[in-house]
């Protein structure tokens, strides 16, 4: 007679567990030993691979790539990027400003076999993006964020930035015409000069054309917050503003806030238009794909490229979102005429007399600040005009 | 049976289940037998999950294997990710042992690394082995401080450890943020507020011939440290007598809060030291960065070591492969960034059940001896 | 006329903001913490409450997509909650499994899934839920909005008594009640007690997902990876600190609520130094508050005794 016993039963299933095991593990060293000698010939003739194949460019994002918002900008460009010929692109999202960076960076030099890299996040360059740069010289390290310094910073690193205060000067100009209350908002998430700058090009375009128009200020203290951004939009509304705008990674929340809330919203870093129907104006957008066309044009072709490139409407680097329903006519003219002024050059954003929201003067009369100009990129001050204050 | 006493000498063979080295041999392996085969198993079922989402199983776990542990270049990457997880999760694992569940250690790495920044800043012109040095002891203090504190609340007025760890750990992100974009702020870092760096030659080196830095030497210590305190120490015993029965051990004289204080302060001062090796070996400064989510992975650690200081070291290494091969699955795969939490989550899990059957399953048993 | 209306508003903006945040910020809190009443009163700790609102939300959001109705999602989430709270349950009914344990592995699995399988649910809109505001009497548009709510905050404020009562007047409470309080008199009584504990988890789990769903279908009112705060593991302190009481856990909810939106609000009228302190607020007051009314020496009141030894 033969009954199965427990103990039978034990051993059955140990006995199954320990063959799939071992299956599993035999697997799995079939395709290392396969893939090992791979990786040693990849790192050690990069010269075969580029010359033959594909040149393959690495794109790294702090964040998700479909947040609406930064990541996806980046992501956008990317997508172009992988659309031309002769190129592969491999990306990697949500990689922290920490070793993680530096790991995912080698990871591709080293088992992707990518001689550019363009990591985006700001936080990634020092010490992440040098680091490595020195110890891989092969490869190109294109940085977002504008910090590259000639004869500080290795050849191979270089750096690009848009000044997307110019897109925001336009879209404040199209708010201030379409306020019915004279306040706007503005969401942001800490008080760094690049966001500092957002926030005055805005005021001061919207005060360009409604000197009475005034913007609050709102800090969430960091760059994903939905749940802080929408209780910031919130109270702005209960304030009485009813344009929001903002510099977050994700102004989605905000967007959509604004939407129920019934007033007026202004894009960033993408177009939100979708969100809001009814009271999207305009948005501030970056057009990475035209910076990343040229410089992967320039790398394949083994040219020389600039180590630091800085651009706004004229070189095409931003864009703005296309007008919205509730935008009038006055105020898309103003707004172009703007756009056209920044484009050839002719009107500047920073010039004085302009006095910071504490009534101290920061540009003196006759005085004026090229985008270019490195004063701007320590702006520390909220310009006449803005409620709020940066610390 | 009859007895053996008239030939000590028999020349018939001990039957394999009784003899007496075998014993303590199966014990040990009995203890990895579940978590081994617990392994296995989760491994099958995210295999089935990648099945699922449309993607093949073998491939994605050998890409993985790839990623984490097949070339010297993927093991150093591991190693380097596995070295701050050895010290939050010991900020976990130390407490356990007295019965007491701390998940606040992310909070006590990024103040540790506030205080050992701050100290870098004020110390940057002395030789770097004493900026070092007051760094390592600036961070192990403040962050001992921080946990400490939760056990404190937890023996004088009765509040539940894990939250409170976990408010205080909301709080020292707080305070760093705060810390960081306003008293401490290096003037000169406006796009990234910052500490002020504490000097090239103060940083922490790599190992020799290795490409990964001191911080996994400190790992490295401080669990077979604590393992050697919690197991093979007076301290550690009275420790476990409060984990078992707290009022017994209260009667007996323990002295209880003082054991309850020093060892979360411990706790404490391992995962500041994680924030201290951070600034030191890998930024130079205190920032947001700093919160990297190692104190959160050092809970998952702890618990999968089923709070073992020795078996953290294990884990730490699992687990910094596990990150380590991420980034692979998301550029081969297209996975998203969240396959690597699901694997986590579906390993603990099995781990439990798997636990569940201990007792039920031995070695020691299936060889049929009477163990 | 609307401008001077705006303007006056000026300082009342603050407590108006607070009032505001506790209608729409304390939602998610209380359902999770009424949930987690529940389970505790059944005896057991379920920390990974969390990870079943990040579900709840991901799963009301994409049902809410998929079928256009944002009510059925809402059911979706709570049947996903339904879901991991029963595995919960089962686990922790188990020989030698921790409940602290598994409630941080069901979190992690519970906010990994719901990442994964919510990639695709960031980039479209959902219908919402609708709301109507209880400040239809004022002209003034900030009352009106700060005072809208939901058909679902309201059902979460008028559980928080019904559930107060059925603790007290039903069998199901009491049975509940027995097997938190003592496993000898439950068994002595006939009840299974792994059984009651495994529906007390999983009931417990259906308000934690309808939580979840709050935040993506109402209030921030989308999807992404940011959703959620620590809000799930706030919770199980609101509870505590409401001694387990479904009343006190709803005015502890509203408490927290009107505290997380202290920050922004402070802002808007002009006081900004300081604000990651003040947005720690509710974490602060939270810990004060556990501190103050705990002591080593007399047991806390209204603890369930088993969940003491569940530890």
């Amino acid at each position: 007679m033969v009954t199965v016993s427990p103990q039978s039963t034990r051993r059955t299933v140990l006995l199954a567990f320990t063959l799939s095991a071992f299956g599993l593990v035999a697997c799995g060293k079939k395709t290392e030993s396969s893939s090992e000698p791979a990786a040693a010939v990849s790192a050690a003739t990069p010269e075969a691979a580029k010359k033959g194949g594909d040149l393959t460019v690495g794109f790294i994002y702090v964040g998700p790539k479909d947040d609406y918002g930064y990541n996806q900008a980046h992501a956008e460009g990317a997508k172009f990027v992988a659309s031309m010929p002769g190129v592969k692109i491999r990306e990697e999202e949500k990689v922290p400003e920490s070793m993680e960076v530096q790991k995912t960076m080698e990871s591709m030099i080293n088992l992707d076999n990518a001689k550019l890299l363009f990591p985006t996040s700001f936080g990634y360059f020092d010490p992440h993006i040098l680091k490595l740069a020195d110890k891989y010289k092969d490869t190109t390290f294109l940085h977002c964020g504008g910090l590259y310094t000639e004869g500080k910073h290795p050849a191979n690193v270089g750096s690009y930035f848009g000044y997307i205060d110019e897109a925001q000067y336009v879209a404040g100009v199209v708010a201030g015409l379409t306020t019915k209350t004279g306040k706007l908002g503005f969401i942001a998430a800490k008080p760094i000069p690049q966001v500092l700058r957002n926030v005055n090009a805005f005021t001061l375009g919207a005060r360009s054309v409604n000197p009475k128009a005034t913007t609050k200020v709102i800090f969430t203290g960091d760059w994903a917050l939905p749940v802080k951004e929408a209780e910031a939009a919130n109270s702005l509304a209960d304030q009485g503003v009813d344009v929001l705008t903002s510099h977050v990674d994700s102004p989605k929340v905000v967007v959509e806030t604004a939407e129920r809330r019934g007033i007026f919203s202004s894009g960033y870093h993408a177009s939100q238009a979708a969100l809001a129907p009814k009271g999207y104006l305009t948005g501030a957008e970056w057009n990475w794909a035209k910076v990343y066309e040229d410089y992967v044009n320039k790398v394949k072709a083994g040219e020389k490229w600039d180590h630091l490139v800085r651009g706004g409407f004229k070189e095409g680097y931003i864009k703005m979102s296309p007008y919205g329903t509730p935008v009038s006519d006055e105020a898309k003219k103003k707004a172009d005429e703007a756009k056209a002024g920044l484009t050839a050059g002719t009107l500047i954003i920073f010039k004085g007399p302009l006095k910071d929201n504490k009534g101290k003067e920061i540009i003196p009369a006759g005085k004026e600040l090229g985008q270019r100009d490195i004063e701007l990129e320590k702006m520390d001050y909220l310009v006449e005009g803005v409620e709020g204050s940066t610390s | 049976m009859e007895s053996v006493s008239t030939s000590t000498l028999a020349t018939e063979p001990v039957p394999i289940r009784e003899r007496a080295w075998l014993s303590p041999l199966l014990g040990v392996l009995d203890s990895l037998l579940i978590p081994a085969a617990s392994l296995v198993a989760s491994l099958a079922v995210f295999a089935l999950f990648i099945l699922i989402t449309g993607n093949p199983p073998f491939e994605v776990l050998s890409e993985m294997y790839r990623g984490a542990f097949g070339t010297w270049f993927s093991f150093q990457n591991t190693l380097l990710r596995a070295a701050p997880l050895m010290l939050t999760g010991l900020c976990t694992a130390l407490p356990a042992r007295l019965g007491l569940i701390i998940i606040g250690g992310e909070g006590a790495m990024v103040v540790g690394g506030v205080a050992a920044a701050a100290t870098g800043v004020a110390l940057t012109d002395s030789p770097p082995y004493v900026v070092l040095g007051a760094m390592m002891l600036a961070a192990m203090l403040v962050g001992g401080l921080w946990i400490g504190l939760a056990g404190a609340l937890k023996v004088f007025r009765g509040v539940n450890e894990t939250i409170s760890s976990l408010l205080l750990a909301y709080l020292g992100i707080a305070l760093l943020n705060h810390l960081v974009e306003g008293p401490l702020k290096d003037p000169e870092s406006l796009n990234k507020p910052s500490t002020r760096h504490i000097g090239e030659a103060n940083m922490l080196g790599n190992l020799p011939g290795l490409d990964v830095h001191y911080g996994l030497l400190f790992g490295l210590m401080a669990c077979v440290g604590a393992w050697l305190l919690m197991d093979h120490s007076v301290f550690g015993f009275s420790g476990r007598i409060v984990g078992g029965n707290s009022r017994a051990a209260r009667l007996s004289g323990l002295g209880v809060p003082k054991l309850v204080i020093l060892t979360c302060g411990l706790a404490g001062a391992a995962a500041g030291l994680a924030g201290m090796v951070e600034v030191a070996a890998v930024h130079g400064k205190a920032n947001a960065s700093l919160m990297t989510g190692y104190g959160y992975t050092g809970i998952l650690v702890a618990f999968l070591a089923r709070q073992h200081p020795l078996g953290v070291i294990a884990v730490a290494v699992l687990l910094g492969g596990i990150g380590a091969s991420g980034g692979l699955l998301q550029r081969q795969f297209e996975l998203p960034d969240a396959t690597v939490s699901v694997l986590q989550g579906i390993i603990f899990v099995v781990l439990l059940v798997g636990e569940s059957f201990r007792g039920k399953w031995k070695l020691s048993r299936l060889l049929g001896s009477p163990a | 006329m609307e401008t001077e209306a705006a303007n006056a508003i000026g300082l009342w903006g603050v407590p108006l903001a607070v009032i505001g945040g506790m209608l729409r910020v304390s939602a998610p809190f209380l359902f999770v913490s009424l949930g987690e009443c529940i389970t505790e009163k059944s005896g057991r700790v379920n920390l990974g409450l969390e990870g079943t609102l990040v579900m709840g939300a991901m799963s009301g959001y994409g049902f809410s997509y998929l079928t256009g109705s944002a009510w059925l999602g809402v059911l979706a989430a709570g049947v996903v909650g339904f879901g991991f709270g029963a595995l919960h349950g089962w686990l922790c009914g188990r020989p030698r499994v921790n409940d602290i344990a598994v409630g941080i592995a069901m979190m992690l699995l519970g906010v990994g899934l719901a990442f994964f399988l919510g990639k695709p649910l960031i980039q479209p809109t959902a219908p919402r839920l609708p709301s109507f505001s209880l400040g239809f009497w004022s002209d003034t548009p900030q009352v009106v909005s700060a005072l809208s709510v939901n058909l679902l905050f309201l059902i979460g404020v008028a559980l928080a008594p019904l559930l107060a009562w059925a603790f007290n007047n039903t069998r199901y409470g009491l049975v509940v009640r027995t097997v938190g309080e003592s496993t000898d008199a439950a068994r002595a009584m006939g009840y299974d007690v792994k059984s009651v504990r495994l529906w007390a988890t999983a009931t417990g789990g259906i308000l934690a997902g309808v939580g979840g769903s709050f935040l993506s279908l109402f209030y921030p009112g989308s999807w992404n990876e940011g959703l959620s705060s620590g809000q799930g593991l706030m919770a199980v302190a609101l509870v505590i600190f409401a001694r387990w009481d479904p009343i006190k856990c709803l005015y502890a909810s509203l408490l927290f609520g009107g505290a997380s939106a202290l920050g922004p609000a402070l802002q808007s009228v002009g006081i900004s130094s300081g604000y990651y302190l003040f947005n720690a607020a509710p974490y602060a007051l939270t810990l004060a508050i556990m501190v103050w009314a705990n002591s080593a020496q007399r047991t806390v009141e209204g603890m369930p005794a088993e969940l003491a030894s569940a530890r």
